[in-house]
């Protein structure tokens, strides 16, 4: 894991144009996001953008007090790799003729990964876990050829009891 | 600032052209809230909200408001002739007065010439709101005419924006906006306003409340903070107040005087915060930075603390970083959690506002630390004040033509410290930050962050509105009048009589300073012709006599009382001055672009000599820092890393 690769959980109000202001602000700082997921959560009022940031300490406190200064933020959390629980999403398109698709799909078993397409020529095989895993099938999978990678922004949420959302609209 | 919901002052402001197709009788004479159109709605808000004064200038999209701004008789619409007039004169009116400064565009191009004023607003705090026409909502994104995204375009240049689409949402989002730029840290926000939100329809609802869940500003320092802060304070041997224009925002400025009276500390003051600390008070050391006094910079590379209060350690305050007062500890005070260790670490961080952060920070000397409370710091102060009678502010005189730095002491001497002085940004800004005697908070406006050429006459506009009773000077360059001096016809037709001292050195005098200084006298596009031995296009005095304003020319030193005293006896126009200077004269002292403060140089080529002085007083400071209050002896360790 990088040392440098950062998640954070941010409860934003569910209004146009925050996503922009959000992104634009990390991007106004010269920082690259690695990943962003957005989506609803359990109030309809808020949504949640965990978005995963290649930045040091330092500067990451920099940017998440600005952040903290977007009115329409209302929370950010770091969340920690040993407590949470973090996903990533992908499918992989991996060429696979009647010879070859024995093997990979041994390697999805090994994986834990699902084939959800077959074609004459290819197999698309999701797989879903911690980016360090998929991003290893990845290096399995390379030497049959893979001919399209789709990836969605990784998900974290807190182990344990606690919500953030409770207590963000608590305070 | 809390919204208070006013019933008493409603009454009675139904303008009488009210379409009554938008208010159907029956809904009329029911008891529920009164129809309004969405630009009622906008006009009655501001009227709730207390805005007195706006600056604007109409169009297409904005128009329906412009209907009821014409009839109420609660706010003055000032029509400027520029957007961006519009957008200084806000900040002016803001700063000069405190209250919130309004301005009024239309979509598109009226917008988008507001993007200046909106981003200086940003950068140096005041409480601002433009309101903006837009497009109907059924034609945003479709090139229509003079449709621009303006909430998308000042996202980076707004404390905060809104994009109005329906009628209905115009109160709570005037009163949302309100609330975030005169609460917190202050700033400028866009309220953007659909020309079918302006015409449609809703029962006007004020809300009791801003709602704003994400928006909480910390206002109260903590306890614990201030106990460790007040700690270091009663330890420090040579500490320096590092005072910035959150004092003035704050208006903390009668406990800046308790505090420093009290614990006899010396105080500078930025750029942004002339005025917070009287000059004229002898625990005053000047300004800091690029164009500071050798007190004040040299008071920061030797101290051993500094306590920055609503200050943001700006590149023109600290030069190089790495060697800013490497000697120091730091507290720093600031409203804005992400201002503090932005850029040098801290070793107590205080988030609050600077007003109650230094009335606690005296509470607390006096109750838990009173005994350096009657600490004089005689060897700092033997130190410092040889520093302020060695190196006083001076100039050297250029013969013929006006002395810059003359004019601007004889304006301020003649006018005295009541008056406001509204500075462009160049040479005559930092001459005028440096040779007007400030005695009082509000009486110094200019543009400290975004540095914008152009913002002195409109800005010294937005102050007389704001205060008409004091006298209020542009100090500004010949390049920075040219920008927006369009802005005197406003003044000249709404009865606004500003004074304008142009300082004309017939150039783009601090970047000339600058190719003098660093690229060996090439003047690449700096000459302006204006001035001195120039065909001088424009002539001054006939431009400004051509916008209805009294001008007077002045070549030598010898008549600049005159024309002063003439300029402050005129009251029904404004008035012009041509100072006639030359081109030579150059800001000093000065620490150039990115080198340690330690490098300022006192005049070109003469570095203050405070390294073989500065020894036998740091002897001095160690020698009583080995005895502590309490009679223990320190270590040298501890002393060590003191004045070098």
């Amino acid at each position: 894991m990088n040392s440098s690769r950062h998640t954070l959980s941010v409860l934003v109000e569910n209004k146009p144009g925050v996503l922009t202001r959000f992104t634009g602000l990390i991007a106004r700082r010269g920082f690259n996001i690695h990943s962003l997921a957005v989506g609803v959560t359990e109030h309809e009022e808020l949504s949640r953008i965990t978005v995963v940031v290649d930045v040091n300490d330092v500067p990451l406190e920099q940017v998440t007090k600005q952040l903290n200064k977007l009115v329409n933020v209302i929370k950010i959390v770091e969340l920690e790799p040993e407590s949470s629980v973090r996903r990533a999403h992908i499918i992989y398109k991996v060429k696979a003729n009647a010879a070859t698709r024995p093997q990979v799909a041994s390697a999805v078993e090994m994986f834990r990964a699902k084939i959800v397409d077959v074609g004459p020529d290819s197999v698309s095989i999701e797989a879903t876990g911690e980016l360090g895993k998929v991003e290893a099938l990845r290096e399995v999978l390379e030497p049959f050829g893979i001919k399209e990678i789709v990836q969605s922004g990784t998900v974290a949420i807190g182990r344990g009891a606690k919500s953030i959302t409770d207590r963000a609209l608590r305070s | 600032m809390a919204v208070k919901p006013s019933t008493a002052k409603d009454s009675g402001t139904q303008p009488a052209s009210a379409p009554v197709t938008a208010t159907p009788s029956s809904i009329r004479r029911n008891t529920g809230p009164e129809v309004l159109t969405g630009a009622q709605a906008i006009v009655r808000s501001l009227e709730r909200l207390e805005v007195d004064t706006v600056f604007g200038l109409p169009g297409g999209t904005i128009l329906p408001t412009y209907d009821p701004l014409f009839e109420t008789d609660k706010i003055r619409h000032i029509l400027v002739r520029h957007e961006q007039g519009a957008g200084h004169a806000a900040e002016g009116y803001a700063a000069a007065s405190g209250k919130l400064g309004v301005c009024i565009a239309t979509s598109g191009p009226g917008a988008t010439n507001l993007i200046t004023a909106l981003a200086d607003a940003h950068m140096d705090s005041v409480p601002m709101l433009a309101i903006t026409g837009q497009q109907a909502s059924t034609l945003l994104g479709t090139d229509a005419f003079q449709e621009a995204d303006i909430v998308g375009m000042t996202m980076p240049v707004t404390k905060h924006s809104f994009l109005v689409t329906r009628a209905e949402d115009i109160p709570a989002a005037l009163v949302n906006a309100h609330h975030i730029a005169t609460t917190g840290r202050p700033g400028p926000v866009l309220v953007d306003i659909t020309k079918d939100a302006q015409t449609g329809t809703a029962p006007f609802v004020w809300p009791e409340e801003p709602v704003l869940p994400g928006y909480r500003p910390i206002l109260k320092p903590h306890a614990k903070q201030i106990r460790e802060a007040a700690r270091l304070m009663s330890e420090a041997q040579r500490p320096v107040f590092y005072i910035g224009g959150g004092v003035i925002r704050s208006e903390g400025e009668k406990e800046l005087l308790r505090l420093a009276e009290a614990t006899n500390i010396p105080v500078v003051t930025t750029l942004m915060a002339r005025g917070a600390f009287p000059d004229s008070h002898q625990l005053h050391l000047g300004m800091p930075g690029m164009h500071g006094s050798v007190p004040a910079v040299t008071a920061f590379q030797k101290a051993d603390l500094l306590i920055a209060i609503g200050a943001r350690f700006d590149d023109r305050v600290t030069g190089k970083l790495d060697s800013f007062a490497p000697n120091a500890q730091v507290i720093h005070a600031d409203i804005d959690p992400a201002e503090i260790g932005k850029n040098r670490e801290v070793d107590v961080a205080i988030v609050g506002d600077a007003r109650e952060v230094l009335a606690e920070m005296l509470a607390e000397m006096r109750s838990k630390f009173p005994k350096a409370l009657e600490r004089q710091r005689e060897p700092w102060w033997r130190f410092l004040n040889r520093l302020k009678q060695t190196y006083p502010l001076g100039y050297e005189t250029h013969g013929e033509l006006c002395d810059p730095q003359y004019v601007i002491s004889r304006i301020s001497a003649l006018t005295g410290p009541e008056a406001v002085y509204a500075a462009g940004v160049g040479q005559h800004q930092m001459w005028a930050a440096q040779f007007i005697e400030f005695e009082r908070p509000k009486s110094w406006l200019n543009s400290g962050g975004l540095g914008t050429m152009g913002y002195s006459v409109p800005a010294a506009m937005g102050a007389k509105v704001a205060q008409p009773d004091r006298v209020v000077w542009a100090i500004d360059g010949d390049g920075c009048f040219q920008m927006t001096n369009q802005e005197l016809a406003t003044c000249a037709l709404n009865n606004i009589p500003i004074k304008v001292a142009i300082i004309n050195n017939s150039s783009l005098g601090m970047v000339r300073q600058w190719q003098t200084l660093f690229y060996d006298g090439r003047y690449s596009n700096t000459d302006l012709n204006t001035g001195h031995e120039t065909i001088r296009i424009p002539d001054f005095a006939k431009l400004a006599e051509a916008y209805g304003c009294e001008a007077v020319r002045v070549d030598r030193n010898d008549d600049v009382d005159a024309a002063i005293e003439k300029a402050l006896s005129i009251n029904d126009r404004p008035v012009v001055l041509d100072f006639t200077v030359p081109p030579d004269a150059m800001v000093w002292p000065m620490v150039a672009a990115g080198v340690s403060n330690d490098e300022i140089e006192y005049a070109r080529g003469i570095r203050p000599e405070f390294d073989g002085e500065g020894e036998e007083e740091a002897e001095a400071a160690i020698a009583e820092a080995g005895a502590n209050e309490d009679g223990t002896v320190r270590s040298v360790a501890q002393i060590e890393g003191g004045l070098e």
